[in-house]
C-alpha cells in the first residue's frame, strides 16, 4: 500500500511537469503547427536567470517571478527573431530559424557563463521533506502537482471565459477564418509564445529545484519530454498534451519502480518502445483535435 | 462602394483570377455567377484578404485596400463567408457567435443587440447555442457562419456560395434571410452556382468564365440573355 501511495505521489508530481512542458510546447504548435524547437532554452534561460540573481536581497519569491518573466520574454523574442520574419515562407525555414535561434542561446550561455552547472539559488522548502500520509514526501513534489493543477484551472478558465481564449482556440482549429473575423495573427501568435514562455518558465523553476543547478543543455530533455508527450496524447489538442505528460511520466515511474537495477540505465529505450507501441495502436495520438486544421 | 480593378490572382503555376473588374454599389446585391473553378471563390477570398492578389486594385470606399489582411478588412467593414463553411466544431454555437463580434469586444451593448437580432433572425441558433458547432446540420452551420460574420457590424458582406449542399428547403430559407439582411442596409456581394436562385434576389451580375468576366448586367439581362445551363457546363 505504501509502494502504491509512493509511487502515485511520484507519478502526479513528474506528470504535472512533464504535461506543463507539453502544453507549453503545444500551445503555439496548435496555432502555428510548428514545433518551437527552441522551447527547451526557455527552461535554461530561467535557470539561468536565477543563477544571475544569486545574491540579491530579494526575497526568492521575487526572484522567480522575475526568471519567469525573462522565460515569458524570451518565448516573444523566439517569435519576433525566428518565426515572424520567415512564417510564411516555409516550413523547412521556420525549422532551421528555431534551431538556430536555440543555439544562439545555449551558446551565449556557453560563453558568457560557463560550460560547467551553475547552482541556482534555491529556498529551503525545496529540499524539505514532509509526512504525508505515512510516508516521506519532498514538498517540492507536492508543489509541482499544486503548481500544475492552478494552472491548469487558470488556463482552462482563460481559454473559456475570455474573448482572447476563445480566439486562440479558434485560431489553433483554423487560423485563417479566424483572421476573417477580424482575429489579429500577429497579436494572437506572439499572445501564444507568451503564454509558452510563463509555462515553460514555472515549470523551470521545480524542475530545476530537482537538480539544484542549471547547464546550457538543460533544455533539450524538457524538450523531448513535451515533444513526446504531444505526440502520444495528441498533438491537435491541449487536454492532448496533459494527457500525454501524464502517460509518459506513468510510463518513466512504472519502469523506475519495476525494472531491475541493471535495467535501470536502459529507461529510456523501454520508455520509447512504449511510446512506439502507443504510435502503432494510435498514430494520431490519444486524443484527436478538431478536423479541419490547417496551417498559416 | 466596393470597385475591383484587374485583379490577378495565383496558386503557384496557377492563374486562378486574370483580370476581373467589378463594382458594388452600397446596398446593392451583386451576383458573380460561374462554373466551378471559374475562379469566383479566389476573387472573394483577394478582396477579403485571405489571398495575396498579384496585381490589381481593390478599393473600399475610394480607398486602396488591396495589400490588407483579412483582419485589418473586418476593421473597413467588410466581412467574408468562405464556401468551406467554416465553423470552429470544437467552440459552442455562442462561443462563435462571440468570437464574430472580436474587433467590436469593447462596444458590449452594441454587440449583445446585435447578438439579440442575429438570434431574432436565426432563431435556430438560440436553440443551439451551448452545443459544439460541429454537431450542427449543414444547413444550421451555414446560419451560423452568416450570423458570425454579421456580428462585426459589416458594411459589406462576402457570401461564397451559401446553398452549396443543402436542402432546396433550406435553400429558400437562407436567401429569405439574405434578402431581409439586405433591406437593413447591408451590401452584399454572393458567388453562387444555384444562378436561378441568385438572379432572383440579385440586382446586378457578374458572369465569370475561366478566370474572366464573360458578361456582366442587370439581373433581369444576365438571366435572359444567357444559357445559363450552358456556363455550368463549361460552354
Amino acid at each position: 500500500m505504501t509502494a502504491f501511495l509512493q509511487f502515485v505521489i511520484d507519478w502526479l508530481s513528474l506528470g504535472s511537469a512533464y504535461a506543463l512542458m507539453a502544453l507549453g510546447l503545444v500551445i503555439v504548435y496548435g496555432i502555428l503547427r510548428l514545433v518551437n524547437f527552441a522551447y527547451g532554452e526557455l527552461i535554461m534561460v530561467t535557470g539561468y536567470t536565477l543563477f544571475l540573481l544569486k545574491g540579491s536581497p530579494m526575497p526568492w519569491l521575487v526572484m522567480a517571478v522575475i526568471a519567469v518573466c525573462m522565460a515569458i520574454f524570451t518565448g516573444i523574442l523566439t517569435d519576433y527573431v525566428a518565426f515572424r520574419p520567415v512564417r510564411e515562407k516555409s516550413v523547412t525555414a521556420v525549422l532551421i530559424t528555431s534551431f538556430a535561434f536555440s543555439t544562439l542561446l545555449q551558446n551565449a550561455a556557453l560563453l558568457f557563463i560557463s560550460p560547467r552547472p551553475r547552482n541556482v539559488p534555491l529556498p529551503d522548502i525545496f529540499s524539505e521533506t514532509v509526512v504525508f500520509l505515512g510516508l516521506f514526501v519532498p514538498v517540492r513534489n507536492l508543489l509541482t502537482i499544486g503548481l500544475a493543477l492552478t494552472l491548469f484551472a487558470v488556463f482552462a478558465l482563460l481559454m473559456k471565459r475570455t474573448i482572447f481564449g476563445i480566439a486562440m482556440r479558434a485560431a489553433a482549429t483554423h487560423f485563417t477564418m479566424a483572421r476573417m473575423l477580424g482575429v489579429p495573427a500577429n497579436l494572437i501568435i506572439s499572445a501564444a509564445f507568451a503564454v509558452s514562455g510563463l509555462l515553460a518558465g514555472v515549470v523551470a523553476v521545480v524542475w530545476i529545484g530537482r537538480i539544484g543547478a542549471v547547464v546550457p543543455g538543460i533544455g533539450l530533455e524538457p524538450l523531448l519530454i513535451a515533444f513526446i508527450a504531444t505526440v502520444v496524447g495528441g498533438m491537435r489538442s491541449l487536454q492532448g498534451a496533459v494527457l500525454g505528460g501524464f502517460i509518459l511520466a506513468f510510463i518513466d515511474m512504472g519502469l523506475n519502480f519495476t525494472l531491475p537495477q541493471d535495467l535501470l540505465k536502459f529507461r529510456d529505450a523501454f520508455t520509447f518502445s512504449a511510446v512506439i507501441l502507443i504510435l502503432l495502436w494510435r498514430p494520431e495520438g490519444l486524443i484527436k483535435g478538431p478536423s479541419s486544421g490547417r496551417r498559416v | 462602394m466596393l470597385e475591383i480593378t484587374d485583379l490577378e490572382v495565383r496558386y503557384g503555376p496557377v492563374q486562378a483570377v486574370k483580370g476581373i473588374s467589378l463594382r458594388v454599389e452600397k446596398g446593392e446585391i451583386v451576383a458573380l455567377l460561374g462554373a466551378n473553378g471559374a475562379g469566383k471563390s479566389s476573387t472573394l477570398l483577394a478582396i477579403a484578404g485571405a489571398l495575396p492578389a498579384t496585381s490589381g486594385e481593390i478599393r473600399l470606399d475610394g480607398e486602396d485596400v488591396t495589400p490588407l489582411s483579412p483582419e485589418r478588412m473586418v476593421c473597413k467593414g467588410l466581412s467574408m463567408v468562405p464556401e468551406t463553411r467554416d465553423v470552429f466544431p470544437d467552440l459552442t454555437v455562442m462561443e462563435n457567435l462571440k468570437l464574430g463580434a472580436f474587433i467590436r469586444r469593447h462596444d458590449r451593448e452594441a454587440t449583445s443587440a446585435n447578438l439579440e437580432r442575429m438570434l431574432a433572425l436565426f432563431p435556430i441558433l438560440q436553440q443551439r447555442s451551448d452545443q459544439a458547432a460541429g454537431t450542427l446540420s449543414g444547413g444550421e452551420q451555414q446560419m451560423l457562419v452568416i450570423a458570425r460574420a454579421m456580428m462585426s457590424q459589416p458594411r459589406i458582406l462576402l457570401l461564397d456560395e451559401p446553398s452549396l449542399g443543402l436542402a432546396p428547403r433550406i435553400v429558400d430559407q437562407i436567401f429569405d434571410m439574405i434578402v431581409e439582411l439586405r433591406i437593413s442596409g447591408l451590401t452584399i456581394l454572393l458567388v453562387e452556382q444555384n444562378a436561378g436562385k441568385a438572379l432572383e434576389i440579385a440586382d446586378r451580375a457578374y458572369v465569370v468564365r475561366l478566370g474572366e468576366i464573360a458578361a456582366s448586367g442587370s439581373a433581369k439581362e444576365v438571366a435572359t440573355s444567357f444559357d445559363l445551363k450552358a456556363l455550368y457546363l463549361g460552354g
